[in-house]
């Protein structure tokens, strides 16, 4: 039995008709004091790496330079996450306050918003908010100035060192680590990236004060998220749930009866089977995600799950680095082989040891996530895989 | 740089803070393999075979590109490091056209060589190569791209980039169809290639080469009907031992001819000849084009003048500045003069029928493979050169022909243009051009020697990518008292990324020259795209070295004593920029596409 059930919140999206009383009252304060909060807050990054984000704000504050700025990272390529699209339609000055916050903590004077290139037709309305946004930083005398910029459909955009080359006019290719973004980011200068809805957050508790975050999640996963739920369920879309709570609550709550997987945290994250759902906690201390939980029910092959991901991640590589270029391609054929009969079973285990080889070999976090789903998917649904 | 200690391997070593893993266990002798690190280029850590073990972090990490850090301790040689490495070169494998014995690079291949240590028997994924559909682009006269031998580390591509500016050469696609192209996926002789080969120096396995012409070669030394011309580069003589057993920096001259001898090559020439009448021409054509600028003061007349003997910097030059072509020197390079006259003069001397003679020239360069085939360059109503090949493909025939180059006895080269001097010799190292021209030109305007201690213009010399020099011009004789007092600018630069900037300089008017010399390549003709391979910065200095002390070595040192050319001007050419000069030596080139 678990003792905790779902719960539900609004702190996202909640319209904040007064969002510029709280960038007055912020900006009144001191830059350790509001710095502090965000720490005690215990908020990490919804973006899916989970980084503290108080402390890479103050990394990036740390570093001596005239030219530091602020990125909210809008590519959401993530399959199966859909929530940030929802955050920068209906509450896109929350995330504008965010980073304007963030501006003032760091020093930066420019941010920049890298928008998914699917969402073009956002484009016109984003930039319309903008306008308004800056009068009122101008109001507040707070010079800061939000642009935006457009993808072009890779995924890897979305990895942060990937995007600053994307936004410096080159390919898309992550880059060595370290330097980190918060020494040697956009344009080589200190850069605090950070996820639509950590920017939102961010603001959030500015306005409401660390506490009431901190009531909500877990010791390791603070606060709540917001899920993009899809697949077998009823009421597939998007919601703001407490951190930590356990997957069986969710599927009673999200599925259709008969669930016999779920797909945490997209394409790059992992497969729990039905038998798990009771021990498995959503947050850094169990399963993370990034937002996207689908369902699957049992009229499901996970054969072609687990071969649609890899199809995806061969395709989205940048084909850069060799683990993950060539090993996504041999783990796809590798389990279309054993599905013909032209490998046997064995070959799954063999497939298994490169693809743990490529999640510490790869070069970027796309290369070390692609064993995460088919580990998981192979180990939990090896039948599926052969017959 | 303050000093730092790590342990690898439980080795504790001291190194300068900011060096890298891999660095700190070359130093440590502990040798890591690598693919895509190039000493010359950027880090990448793409290729993830120099993976160590980092105490402390989660994932293991590319050595060639995690700077050390004092206390940090690495080891290379955990089961996790193992199976990764294995792993990374089976990939490679499934991926790559491993048809070894088909090709160019058999035996010297970086990939084979790791295939050989880490790969044992059996392969251990499926081969992917069926479903590639990889090409080959085989229509340019210098390099091959071979798509199914490339390992996608991209140090052609930073080569192209960081080295050369150009940028021929660029990563298209992502996933599993991406690859090394060029603009619009167009073969290389379409796009701004300058062939200059400097991706084939770096190329770790087959994918770039030279195209050969070796077959081609044999075949007209077996014909008995053809009369076989060879004609050697300054630069080849200094860095062909390093392909037959000896280190870099080891002169082997007189080997070199004695083993063209044995291959059955019918007369052994020097392209040093040609250089040295390089001067006479070039030297003369600056001169006259000071005085039209200072006497006449013709608003025509294009200065500064640029040097045209590397054939990478014409295709470039002619890409990327061609508001600039007529500052190029009309000589053509000492290859082409070379060629011009071995059908027309050399042919009238020895009294053989044009038609038969097979011209051929040892070359440290790919480039000079496309410039032979240039229509500017049958003035002698032939092809004037036929065959070009490189110093690695010279290599490749005395190894063939059995011969035991260590303990060969020296030759000297055959007579009619196979007498050269010092200033010919050291057009093979980055600022050669400009000092030979200096100590012909500075000697003709005063009659004296140039004022450098035993003629050596080291300001010209060095490694800098760009450098300049100026020498002031006094006393002159009467015939030249026009340039009494000017101070002659020049500028010298290598690598067509410097090469670029000094024109961006000269364009935006921030410098002003008389004389520029440009060659392609990174230490000039001795750092070429034909040289032996490996290349890195310590292997140029030492060809450099090489090469002064050749100069040095030399009885004659200034172009204009060298008693062929006298004879070449008496017989046959008449004067600098005669008529006949004008016909064989001197050409124009037209402007090309930017892309
Ligand atoms: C392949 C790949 C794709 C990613 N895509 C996104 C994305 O679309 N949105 C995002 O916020 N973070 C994405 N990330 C994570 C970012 O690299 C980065 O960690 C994140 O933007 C940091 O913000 P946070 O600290 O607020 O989570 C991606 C990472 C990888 C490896
Ligand atoms: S892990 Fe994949 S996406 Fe990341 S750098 Fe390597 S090839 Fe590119």
């Amino acid at each position: 039995m678990n003792e905790k059930t779902l719960k539900r919140v609004d702190i996202i999206f909640t319209p904040e008709k007064n969002y510029n009383e709280v960038l007055e009252r912020t900006f009144r304060r001191p830059n350790s004091d509001i710095l502090n909060d965000i720490l005690d807050s215990g908020l990490r990054g919804r973006g899916g790496a989970g980084f503290p984000t108080g402390m890479k704000w103050k990394y990036t504050a740390d570093q001596e330079s005239e030219n530091k700025y602020v990125i909210c990272n809008a590519d959401e390529g993530e399959p199966g996450t859909f929530k940030d699209r929802q955050i920068l339609t209906q509450v896109p000055y929350k995330v504008f306050s965010g980073m304007a916050i963030c501006a003032k903590i760091v020093g930066a004077k420019e941010g920049y918003i890298y928008l998914r290139g699917e969402y073009k037709y956002l484009q016109a309305e984003i930039e319309e908010e903008l306008n308004i946004f800056h009068q009122t930083l101008d109001k507040l005398k707070f010079h800061f100035r939000i642009y935006l910029r457009m993808g072009s459909g890779a995924y890897i955009c979305g990895e942060e060192s990937a995007l600053f080359e994307s936004m410096e006019g080159k390919r898309g290719e992550p880059r060595n680590k370290p330097p980190y973004p918060t020494v040697s980011g956009f344009r080589g200068q200190p850069t605090v990236i950070n996820n639509v809805e950590t920017l939102v957050y961010a603001m959030m508790i500015c306005d409401m004060g660390p506490e009431q975050f901190k009531e909500l999640g877990s010791k390791d996963s603070r606060g709540s998220k917001v899920f993009s739920v899809s697949g077998d369920t009823p009421i597939a879309g998007i919601y703001e749930l407490e951190l930590g709570m356990h997957l069986e609550n969710f599927v009673e709550d999200f599925g259709d009866g008969d669930t016999k997987a779920v797909q945490v945290g997209g394409a790059s994250g992992f497969c729990v089977p039905r038998k798990k759902f009771s021990d498995t906690i959503i947050g850094f201390e169990g399963v993370p995600t990034g937002g996207s939980m689908k369902l699957f029910n049992s009229s499901r092959s996970m054969y072609h799950v687990l071969q649609n991901y890899l199809e995806f991640f061969e395709e989205e590589s940048c084909g850069q680095c060799t683990p993950c270029r060539v090993g996504c391609q041999q783990l796809l054929k590798g389990i279309e082989a054993v599905k013909k009969g032209k490998k046997n079973s064995a070959y799954l285990d063999r497939l298994i040891r490169l693809a743990t080889t490529m999640k510490y070999a790869s070069k970027c976090g796309l290369g070390q996530s692609v064993g995460n789903s088919f580990v998981s998917i192979v180990t939990n649904f090896r039948e599926e895989m052969i017959y | 740089m303050s000093k730092i200690s790590i342990k690898i391997d439980g080795i504790s070593i001291d190194i300068e803070e900011g060096q890298t893993i891999l660095e700190a266990a070359k130093l440590a002798g502990i040798k890591i393999p690598s693919l895509c690190y190039h000493e010359d280029l950027r880090v990448a850590g793409n290729c993830r075979v120099c993976l160590v073990e980092l105490k402390g972090a989660r994932n293991l990490v590319a050595s060639c590109a995690m700077p050390a850090n004092d206390g940090m301790e690495v080891s290379t040689n955990t089961h996790r490091v193992r199976e990764a490495r294995k792993h990374v070169i089976e990939l490679l494998l499934s991926e790559h056209n491993a048809d070894c014995t088909k090709c160019y690079k058999n035996g010297k291949c970086e990939l084979q060589n790791l295939a050989s240590e880490y790969i044992v028997g059996e392969h251990m994924f499926l081969d992917l190569v069926p479903d590639k559909h990889y090409s080959i682009d085989r229509y340019n006269p210098a390099i091959v791209k071979d798509d199914s031998r490339c390992i996608r580390c991209q140090r052609c591509v930073r080569t192209c980039e960081q080295l050369q500016s150009v940028s021929a050469l660029g990563v298209a696609y992502k996933g599993a169809a991406m690859k090394v192209s060029t603009f619009y996926e167009n073969e290389l002789f379409e796009v701004v290639c300058t062939n200059c080969g400097q991706c084939v120096n770096r190329c770790p396995t087959g994918a770039l080469v030279e195209k050969t012409y070796i077959d081609e070669v044999w075949d007209a030394l077996y014909d008995p009907n053809k009369h076989v011309v060879v004609q050697t580069a300054p630069a080849v003589r200094v860095a062909l031992g390093e392909e037959l057993g000896f280190g870099p920096g080891q002169r082997v001259t007189g080997k070199m001819v004695t083993a063209l001898k044995r291959i059955g090559f019918d007369s052994i020439l020097d392209t040093d000849f040609t250089a040295d009448l390089t001067i006479m021409e070039e030297g003369t054509e600056l001169l006259r084009r000071l005085k039209r600028a200072i006497v006449d003061k013709d608003p025509n007349v294009s200065l500064p003048m640029f040097t045209s003997c590397s054939p990478g910097w014409i295709k470039f030059i002619e890409h990327t500045f061609p508001e600039y072509l007529d500052n190029l020197s009309t000589c053509k390079s000492p290859q082409q003069m070379f060629g011009a006259l071995v059908k027309t003069y050399y042919a009238q001397k020895r009294n053989i029928d044009p038609a038969n003679i097979v011209s051929v020239s040892i070359m440290p360069c790919t480039a000079k493979k496309f410039e032979a085939d240039r229509p500017e360059m049958r003035s002698s109503g032939y092809k004037d050169v036929d065959y070009v090949l490189t110093t690695r493909e010279l290599a490749t025939m005395i190894k063939q022909t059995g011969i035991d180059f260590l303990t060969l006895a020296d030759s000297s080269y055959d007579s009619i243009m196979g007498k050269s001097t010092g200033a010919a010799v050291i057009f093979g190292a980055t600022g050669g051009v400009m000092e030979a021209a200096l100590r012909t030109a500075y000697e003709i305007v005063t009659g004296r020697e140039v004022p450098f201690d035993a003629l050596n213009i080291t300001p010209v010399r060095g490694i800098e990518g760009m450098r300049e020099a100026s020498i002031k011009i006094e006393n002159t004789l009467p015939a030249w008292g026009f340039l009494e007092g000017v101070e002659l600018k020049t500028a010298v630069a290598h690598g067509l990324a410097n090469a670029k900037l000094l024109m961006e300089n000269i364009h935006a008017g921030a410098k002003s020259y008389h004389f520029v010399e440009i060659m392609a390549c990174p230490g000039g003709c001795l750092g070429g795209g034909g040289q032996p391979i490996p290349t890195n910065a310590d292997i140029r200095k030492k060809r450099a070295e090489a090469i002064y002390d050749e100069d040095m070595n030399m009885p004659l040192r200034k172009s204009h004593e060298n008693p062929e050319i006298s004879i070449i001007y008496e017989e046959f050419l008449g004067e600098p920029l005669g008529t006949k000069s004008h016909e064989l030596l001197h050409t124009h080139y037209k402007e090309r596409l930017r892309y």
